[in-house]
């Protein structure tokens, strides 16, 4: 680890300084909840420092009222203050809900780019079907590009998150959810996964690399080079459990073969 | 003949081999004690098949404290594990140890502390408050005793013999399911989980018949006390609550046992069913595990503001309103789930609506102090520190229940962090209140205040120190359960900051144990033998420290909320003093050999030891059935017996 990294906190606190759109749309949301509320949870903390305080057993100056046990007025504005703030925060998360719908695809002058992302255990495979590359424990995406994320696990259930970017969905065996993320900045940004799968949890990160346009298409070229192929069987293979795995590139053999896992769960029992 | 149980089931590693070979030998110690004083005779007569209450409650305070201990030494496993086990370094342990560990330590701290606490204090508080003399089903209670103790010894067990399910508290499948976890872990989690609750269920039931029955004459429900309501929330609560789990588990049973298909991922099962089935329950549990902080802390604030609680029927109304509440929530736990933008902000929605009635308690609590007089005793400061904690929780959980907030921070320290200022901060800080304000009313004793004040400033910093850091981490990336993790992730100075702070609360649990200590070696210094050290409010006041068998003497009719205050206003009047003869319920051993044989009917389900499975079921219906054909017995105290207590009692009235 470099000293410089170390001054430069804030790098390392993604959600706060998010690098996609995404993050920072929920970023923000985050942001106006909180002042929301701080109206009138910090008037709570004052006024039980003062009763505290001034109503303390040893002042006997001040005054004792034990019969004062309600008051309709008083009872009215604190039922109807967390209400009227309630219904704010309730009518923004709910339009923040349909807006940011991991499900919905993003608004965006260039082609959304189809990733197909599979949790095994313990490692993410990533499998670009336009491109006829895969990847393990590594995502190259190109910047300002939307991507539509397609994702499904062959192993326990996983979360797929990249904190820089956006929330996370779950990975589940024989369901595919969709999520919807795009880069505004170059980088490298941690992905890992959210949810216990197992042994190997731990060891389930990734490397998010965005980058510009150019670098991806050469990224991708290289990758289309390389040595190692993966087909159905190639799969299997990859899918036996192990942990902390290494970055790898493949060409992928088999365009179907986020269906065909998907399918796995499909078939009756004992095929 | 032993099923799947082999040698093999007894190799641990070193860590764990201590924790048993100090728990085996804390054991015999105690057997040995035990002999030594010639004390077996009077543990089984005055304890063991007791079905008194308060006797209930103090074994429930005792399952509670050793439980405790074991998740608490979790807890700080896990904290060191993760303080140490950054880059090239793995920390003190295996990845299968440390989800052992932290799976132990959730299932420890809600099962086993948590409804332990609940039932605890609903066993000691709830018939005094009520000025009854027992409870509706006094067997049943004891019934759902003895299930909750066993399932905890069961948990014990499992540190020695095999291993603890590394699937975490909830064994989400197909994680817990037989492709993924074939061994023995999931299944002593199913079995403790569900001997523990089906425990839960009977007594919610008792507690339930109690409350609705057997108040004393004039105190209508709108004169009960705001902690007796809470614990009849929680009740009605986990009576619609518990089956849902107990159903659910029996689901993942089947799949585990006879290769059924609910929750496995292939053969048309559907495994987010589960999520959902236990999150139905799950919801509703963290509110039945915050009740009975709720109540006691609507009695602590009146009576250490020496008024009484500001707004009584809108604290009602706001228990009800979250009790019911708390049913059509859960899905705001799996918000991640993928489910479409209608149903996450619906159930964003409910979530949200709660916070209004919560922010009214805290409104009301405040007002309470209004023109009060507010003693800074010790149960008074765990309040200000359960009101801080919990507005900053309740903020979090907000933040939680907005669905794309939730998508960044799910399953995060961030998270982590929000519930356990819900759990320390409001559940065991309200029971450490309890804990000092009840006290003096079961042992007569007070407890060292200067002690008490020591320990709480431990835990209240040790808690800021370990668990603010955790909502940092979560907005750095930081997941919950990795025991390991890369130095470029920049986590490593937070992670050893919260350990040092889980160290400073250590510190604080060790005063609180030797403030126990000194209280009860130092007796004389700390009696109390007015039986009303606080200038308390409510019935259990009223009668000695610690009661009588029969809790009062003369059953108290009551006209008012807070009817110990109004009689010593003279607002009330006080009871005549015209003795009866007292009709208790007489002791039984039935609870204690069932809850014996559901321990080993769990044990050899888990095993699959085949024979003694199904011998210890037909023995827990033999005895079932033995106990529905005899006749309620009682034992009859006579009018000169309670004279004869309550001569020896003194100057009280």
């Amino acid at each position: 680890m470099q000293p410089v990294e170390v001054i430069y906190f804030r790098e390392y606190i993604a959600m706060l300084f998010p690098k996609g759109m995404i993050a920072l749309e929920e970023r923000n949301l985050l942001f106006i909840l909180q002042a929301i509320m701080l109206l009138i949870v910090i008037p709570v903390y004052i006024l039980t420092f003062i009763f505290s305080w001034k109503y303390r057993a040893t002042n006997k100056k001040e005054i004792y009222d034990p019969d004062l046990v309600d008051n309709k007025l008083a009872e009215y504005l604190w039922w109807g203050l967390p209400f009227v703030l309630t219904c704010i925060i309730c009518a923004i998360s709910w339009i923040k809900t349909f807006e940011l719908d991991p499900y919905k695809p993003l608004v965006s002058d260039k082609k959304p780019k189809t990733i197909q992302v599979v949790a095994l255990q313990w490692k993410w495979l990533f499998i670009y079907p336009e491109e006829k590359i895969a990847s393990v424990n590594f995502l190259q995406i190109p910047s300002h590009t939307p991507i539509h994320f397609e994702i499904t696990a062959d192993a326990p259930m996983n979360s797929f998150w990249i904190p820089h970017l956006g929330g996370q969905i779950y990975a589940m065996p024989k369901m595919k959810s969709v999520l919807h993320l795009i880069a505004d900045e170059e980088g490298d940004f941690r992905g890992s996964s959210a949810n216990l799968s197992g042994e190997g949890f731990a060891g389930m990160h990734f490397i998010t690399r965005a980058s510009t346009e150019d670098d991806y298409q050469q990224w991708v070229a290289a990758t289309q080079q390389s040595m190692q192929q993966l087909g159905f069987e190639e799969y299997e293979q990859l899918a036996l459990p192990s942990t902390d795995n290494s970055e790898e590139v493949y060409q992928l053999q088999d365009e179907d073969l986020f269906d065909r896992i998907l399918m796995k769960f499909m078939a009756p029992k004992g095929q | 003949m032993f099923g799947n149980l082999t040698w093999e089931a007894f190799r641990h590693d070193t860590i764990q081999s201590m924790a048993v070979i100090s728990m085996v030998f804390g054991g015999i110690g105690i057997a040995a004690l035990l002999f030594y004083l010639k004390r077996w005779k009077w543990l089984w007569k005055e304890w063991l098949t007791s079905v008194d209450p308060k006797r209930i409650g103090i074994m429930y305070m005792v399952v509670v404290l050793v439980m405790f201990c074991k998740g608490f030494s979790d807890a700080l496993l896990l904290r060191m594990q993760q303080a140490f086990s950054v880059g090239d370094s793995q920390g003190l342990l295996e990845p299968g140890h440390f989800q052992e560990i932290f799976s132990a330590h959730g299932t420890t701290m809600i099962f086993f502390v948590g409804m332990g606490i609940v039932f605890g204090l609903a066993n000691l508080i709830v018939p005094l408050q009520i000025g009854a003399r027992d409870v509706a089903y006094p067997f049943l209670n004891a019934l759902g005793f003895w299930l909750f103790a066993m399932a905890a010894i069961l948990s014990l067990v499992s540190l020695g013999i095999g291993h603890f399910s590394t699937a975490g508290w909830l064994a989400y499948p197909p994680l817990s399911g037989l492709e993924y976890s074939p061994g023995e872990g999931v299944d002593y989690w199913i079995w403790m989980v569900q001997i523990a609750g089906v425990g839960s269920t009977i007594s919610g039931i008792n507690f339930l018949a109690t409350i609705l029955k057997m108040r004393c004459p004039g105190m209508t429900l709108k004169k009960m006390p705001i902690f007796v309501w809470s614990i009849l929330c929680c009740m009605v609560m986990v009576i619609f609550a518990f089956p849902i789990l107990t159903a659910t588990l029996y689901m993942l049973t089947l799949d585990r046992y006879l290769g059924m298909h609910f929750f496995t991922a292939g053969g048309g099962g559907n495994f987010m069913m589960y999520v959902n089935l236990i999150w139905a329950w799950g919801h509703p549990e963290v509110y039945i595990l915050i009740f009975p902080a709720f109540g006691t802390f609507s009695e602590v604030v009146a009576t250490f503001s020496e008024k009484r609680i500001f707004g009584y029927l809108s604290m009602v109304w706001a228990l009800i309103i979250i009790a019911v509440l708390s049913f059509i929530v859960w899905l705001h736990h799996f918000f991640t789930m993928g489910a479409g933008p209608e149903v996450n902000a619906f159930f964003a929605v409910m979530t949200m609506v709660i916070a209004i009635p919560t922010g009214v308690k805290i409104f009301n609590w405040l007002f309470t102090k209004f023109r009060g007089r507010v003693h800074f005793s010790s149960p008074m400061l765990w309040f200000f520190a359960f009101l801080l904690n919990f507005t900053v929780a309740g903020m979090t959980g907000v933040l939680l229940s907005a669905p794309p907030v939730d998508y960044q921070v799910h399953n995060s320290l961030f998270l982590i962090a929000h519930f356990h200022g819900m759990v320390i901060g409001g559940v065991l800080f309200g029971f450490f209140s309890a804990f000092t304000y009840w006290f003096p009313k079961f042992t007569g004793l007070v407890l060292d205040e200067k002690l008490n004040k020591y320990a709480f400033w431990c835990w209240f910093s040790g808690f800021l120190l370990a668990f603010m850091p955790l909502y940092m981490l979560g907005f750095m990336g930081a997941t919950r359960r990795l025991n390991h993790y890369d130095a470029t992730t920049g986590w490593h100075p937070l992670f050893v900051l919260a350990a040092v702070g889980a160290l400073i609360i250590f510190f604080g649990a060790c005063i609180q144990v030797y403030g126990l200590y000194s209280t009860l070696k130092n007796r004389s210094k700390h009696r109390d033998r007015t039986g009303d050290p606080w200038n308390g409010r409510t019935l259990e006041w009223s009668t000695a420290s610690p009661p009588p068998i029969y809790n009062f003497a003369i059953i108290p009719t009551v006209n008012q909320l807070d009817p110990v205050w109004a009689m010593k206003r003279d607002e009330a009047p006080r009871p005549v003093c015209h003795y009866e003869d007292i009709h208790l319920p007489i002791n039984t051993a039935i609870p204690l050999y069932m809850g014996i044989l559901a321990l080993i009917f769990g044990f050899a389900m888990t095993w699959h030891i085949g024979w003694l499975s199904i011998v210890s079921f037909i023995g827990i219906v033999t005895l079932l059935i033995l106990r529905l054909s005899g006749h309620d017995e009682h034992d009859v105290m006579t009018v000169a017996e309670v004279k004869k207590i309550e001569a020896a009692r003194g100057s009280y009235g």
